[in-house]
């Protein structure tokens, strides 16, 4: 059945590709040995993150960039996020409602996610995701996050170029240089721009960026669109394309990716040893000492740590 | 985790969608992850969706009458396009009972009319796509 599936996989079958998703989603083992599989393949697309508050027009301006993508002949993944319930578990993913134009192309893939219990940051299922589209042949892979707030800066972590959505009346110069997720922008766009005063809201937004910026030698761009018109788009694509030129020729592409690299080793590695330490059988007769003071909770760590990693 | 996964739309030439924002709530309050995709949906924008999300159940909503004629047609093409699924398609809207014979033949699960109510909805979807 695994054999099938990837070999369908290989042969551009989305209905393979979207469960193999689902495996990886429902943390099936059989996934993670496909994923290891399609590692090698990986590695060819450009990661986009698209991030803001709700409302934004996130979805909109992902449905415009994919087009202009497409125009140029690329093909594109998509993974929009939404919250999933902390009560119920269950979610309403709805950023496909501004993606019903490119749903059926055949050069485009959309997954919709829950957050799953990841706060603000991108889950394994949705980094998952994404390796597996690109393996799949995706130039573009764009992440769409959950709306964000100031501080869920997580996804600068696992994308190539973030693009801080915003739109006029959310705030004056003080918000536009606080800390978090006004900081991790390589491009900045004021959307709904034919409302309220958004040409006030991009000179806070460039006045807060002539004072630096996280990457070095890099000016990010403040670009105004109407997104569900298509207006401007083309404009931000270009800053894009712009943002990942400098991180090539200046060597901080392979330099961050190789950073992303070590990160996700590390935090395999953690989540292993985290489900491993969960797993411990004899946990409580340690939780016993420990409590009756006949042991210290760092000695009885040490050894639990070494009991588990051989 | 391992959430139900549904895809509600609206199919057809059809912009009224109070009920199936009703449904789309419900079904989330339910613990199912709701993948919703507007009005005016195409039988194929339908099935395209489904496919990419890999839903566990379609649910269809009609209230312009255009139900005899759209619902098999999703049924059908998601047959041909994933001959080995096991989608649960099931609809609701404005459906004369007249018409829920032909229509389960034509491999819709369930007719769901106004006045529903929504537990019936979700537990049929938990007997029959439940894991």
């Amino acid at each position: 059945m695994v054999e099938k599936l990837l070999a369908d996989f290989r042969a551009g079958d989305k209905v393979a590709a979207a469960r193999i998703i689902t495996m990886l989603e429902k943390g099936d083992p059989k996934g993670k040995e496909i994923l290891k599989d399609l590692y090698k393949q990986c590695g060819r697309g450009y990661v986009i993150g698209l991030t803001g508050p709700a409302g934004a027009g996130k979805s909109t301006l992902t449905d415009a960039l994919v087009k202009e993508l497409r125009k140029k002949d690329y093909r594109v993944g998509v993974v929009a996020i939404d919250p999933t319930s902390p009560f119920t578990g269950g979610a309403l993913l709805g950023d496909r409602i501004r993606m019903g134009d490119i749903a059926m192309d055949p050069g485009v893939f959309i997954r919709s996610m829950g957050t799953r219990g990841n706060l603000g940051g991108l889950s394994w299922e949705a980094r998952d995701a994404l390796t597996v589209l690109d393996a799949f042949g995706c130039d573009y892979l764009i992440v769409e996050t959950v709306g964000a707030g100031q501080s869920q800066v997580e996804v600068e972590k696992v994308v190539d170029t973030v693009v801080m959505v915003t739109v006029p009346g959310l705030g004056d110069d003080i918000q536009a240089n606080k800390a978090g997720i006004m900081e991790i922008g390589d491009l900045y766009v004021v959307n709904k721009a034919d409302r309220g005063d958004a040409d006030q809201v991009v000179r806070y937004l460039e006045a807060s960026l002539e004072l630096g910026h996280k990457t070095e030698g890099w000016q990010p761009r403040v670009c105004k669109t109407i997104a569900w018109k298509g207006e401007g788009v083309a404009d931000v694509l270009d800053a894009i394309t712009a943002h990942r030129s400098f991180l090539e020729e200046t060597g901080k592409l392979e330099e961050m990716r190789k950073i992303r690299t070590y990160e996700e080793i590390i935090a395999r590695a953690r989540k292993m040893v985290i489900d491993e330490l969960k797993e411990y059988k004899g946990i409580n007769e340690i939780v016993e000492r420990v409590y009756n003071r006949d042991q210290d909770p760092i000695t009885a760590a040490e050894e639990l740590v070494n009991s588990v990693v051989k | 985790m391992s959430n139900i996964r549904v895809l509600v739309a609206k199919v057809g030439l059809d912009g009224h969608d109070r009920g199936a924002k009703v449904i789309v709530r419900a079904l989330r309050d339910a613990g199912m992850e709701v993948i919703y995709t507007g009005i005016r949906q195409t039988p194929e924008q339908i099935v395209a969706a489904a496919i990419q999300e890999d839903v566990d159940v379609i649910g269809l909503s009609s209230l312009s009458g255009g139900h005899m004629h759209l619902f098999p047609k999703v049924v059908n093409l998601l047959n041909e396009k994933v001959p080995d699924n096991n989608i649960l398609v099931i609809g609701g809207g404005i459906i004369p009972d007249d018409d829920i014979e032909e229509l389960k033949k034509a491999g819709i699960a369930a007719i769901f009319g106004p006045g529903t109510p929504l537990k019936d909805i979700i537990n049929l979807i938990e007997e029959k796509a439940g894991k």
